[in-house]
């Protein structure tokens, strides 16, 4: 008879159907790397003399500079739109609804042109008293740049669907929340920043992260204004010249597989940060601390 | 019934003909009843009787649709100017919470925040008191309530027993001068109760007031000053505690007593 108090010991199950496919699925995939990397059309020599060329990496930084900037738009005046959206107000619930109805039902192409000819639309904005005296005005033209159009542009059709989903982050949170807020005396106000957001969070960052990810990709349609200092623009207008579109093409594209591979980190790391106490699992640090209090060291055996 | 009315305390609450209703649906149907300083009120009733609805309506979470509903001489969600009653502004029922502390059935404990945290919140952003100052009160709270070792815990990683104590010593970080309870063991396992009623008592001997919903008779027996009873939106019977269970004076409290007890 063994002691029953020993760790146990046991044999690993064997799994060969798993071993199996996998050793199926990279054959595979070392045969298609292969055959890409013999592949003259894919033109590697180009592509590696232009991966690090400084106007793609320049380019890539517009790309990036665009989906934080439209993104930041999208984000708070998502969050301003859903909110309007619960409101009991009927005038902010009409006007919510109103723009998702319009961004949401015009392609965001469209919406790119029409803000690329924005200018010939308005000329001039003047801050001041409707049919009376203007206090500022000032030049369309020369306050606006295609850059400018373009984060608007871009933000401002994202900030509808950031409201629907801020919207489902914040009724996912229970009315009991709110509720014992109100109980402790805290305004509407303090209620939603310090405890219904915080909570709507864990449901809001996921599908954000997608959004993030898809703006970087949709910032190549910023053609439509016209802006042509973004990544995808840059390699085209590289390319064509030189009659090497499929190579740069590559670079193009590698570059937004590493720009979305960071964002996916960004994106690890706040999903951790904002589900903090979802869980009864505790960390090692507070299960350490237990078990100090309890006076024994974890683990055990002799 | 000889004394003069002025010279007994101004009651800590004071309900007056409260009615509530929801649309169509009358809950409270004239609510009457008055609980002094330092007393503590037991409500009991069957289910769906408005028993929480009156305590939501105390603390301005329902407002009232007719009669008068005071706290601490304060009337509750209304201002009276010159014979008219004028809707209160929500900045100002939030400030009339402030002195009001509530305990619910399923805790509703912020689950993004460690017990210290939930204790220390309200302090902070509410009363606007120093950050230090306020996770010392929390630690003194938590340690009143028998958890000062869990202080960094998570409210999921709790019982539910735990978890409630938390939740009252929330409620007490703001100094309320009134708590009320809403059923705060009805969620509980039986084995848990106990620890819950044992940091009511206690805050009952300190001379707290309090109003609590419960089923609990033996604590209603032991603790109470006053125990009400409740039937679709009605006081039926209200008096000391033991008079009531020992002697109930109608039909529908022995009948709802018989099924408790
Ligand atoms: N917000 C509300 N809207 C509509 N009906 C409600 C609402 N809150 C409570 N009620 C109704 O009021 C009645 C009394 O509820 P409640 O006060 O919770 O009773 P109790 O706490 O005694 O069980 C129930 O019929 C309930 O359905
Ligand atoms: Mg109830």
């Amino acid at each position: 008879m063994t002691d029953p108090s020993t760790p146990i010991k046991a044999v690993p199950l064997r799994r060969p159907g798993r071993w199996i496919s996998a050793a199926v699925l990279v054959t595979l995939l070392f045969l298609f790397a292969w055959g890409a990397a013999t592949n003259d059309a894919y033109d590697w020599p180009t592509y590696g003399k232009y991966l690090f060329d400084q106007r793609i990496s320049a380019a890539a930084l517009v790309t990036l500079e665009l989906t934080v900037i439209a993104m930041v738009i999208a984000v708070v005046l998502g969050v301003l739109l859903a909110v309007m959206r619960l409101s009991d107000n009927p005038v902010l619930r009409g006007l919510s609804w109103l723009y998702l109805w319009f961004f949401r039902g015009t392609p965001v192409y469209v919406q790119l042109v029409f803000w690329g000819l924005i200018t010939s639309i308005y000329q001039q904005v003047r801050i001041g008293i409707p049919w009376g005296p203007s206090f500022v005005t000032f030049d369309v033209r020369e306050v606006g740049s295609a850059f400018m159009f373009a984060f608007i542009g871009l933000g401002l059709n994202e900030a509808a669907y950031m409201a629907e989903i801020v919207r489902a982050g914040i009724r996912s949170v229970d009315e009991g929340q709110t509720e014992a807020a109100s109980a402790l005396g805290m305004t509407w106000l303090q209620t939603m920043r310090r405890i219904v957001l915080p909570q709507a969070m864990r449901v809001i960052i996921p599908p954000t992260g997608n959004e993030v990810i898809s703006m970087l990709k949709t910032t190549s349609l910023v053609v439509a204004i016209p802006l042509t200092t973004e990544l995808y623009s840059r390699a085209r207008a590289i390319a064509t010249p030189i009659f090497r579109v499929i190579p740069l093409l590559l670079v193009a594209a590698t570059w937004y597989l590493v720009m979305t591979s960071v964002l996916m980190v960004a994106q690890y790391y706040l999903e951790r940060h904002f589900s903090r106490g979802s869980s009864r699992t505790m960390s090692s640090r507070q299960l350490a601390a237990l078990a100090k209090a309890q006076e024994q060291p974890p683990g055990g055996g002799s | 019934m000889t004394e003069p009315e002025q010279s007994r305390p101004t009651p800590m609450v004071s309900a007056q003909g409260v009615h509530k209703s929801f649309g169509a649906l009358e809950v409270l149907k004239g609510i009457t009843l008055d609980v002094a300083p330092g007393e503590v009120m037991c409500l009991v009733g069957p289910s769906g009787s408005g028993k929480s609805t009156f305590l939501r309506c105390i603390n301005h979470l329902e407002t009232v649709n007719a009669g008068r509903l005071y706290v601490d001489g304060v009337l509750v969600g209304y201002h009276e100017r010159r014979g008219k009653l004028h809707e209160m502004h929500p900045r100002d029922a939030a400030r009339q919470r402030r002195t009001i502390g509530m305990v619910f059935q399923r805790f509703n404990l912020f689950p993004h925040m460690t017990a210290l945290e939930n204790i220390a919140e309200a302090p902070v952003v509410v009363q606007g008191r120093r950050k230090a100052e306020a996770a010392t009160q929390a630690r003194d709270l938590l340690a009143r309530v028998g958890l000062a070792d869990k202080a960094q815990a998570y409210p999921a990683q709790l019982s539910g027993g735990q978890q409630q104590r938390v939740a009252i010593a929330r409620a007490l970080a703001m100094q309320p001068r009134l708590m009320l309870f809403d059923e705060p063991t009805s969620a509980l396992d039986p084995e848990l109760v106990g620890e819950v009623l044992d940091v009511m008592r206690q805050l009952a001997d300190e001379g707290m007031t309090m109003i609590v919903v419960t089923h609990e008779m033996g604590f209603a027996r032991e603790v109470g000053d006053q125990l009400v009873f409740m039937d679709a939106g009605v006081v039926v019977e209200a008096g000391p505690p033991r008079a009531v269970l020992a002697d109930p004076q109608h039909e529908r409290t022995r009948a709802f007593l018989s099924k408790v007890l």
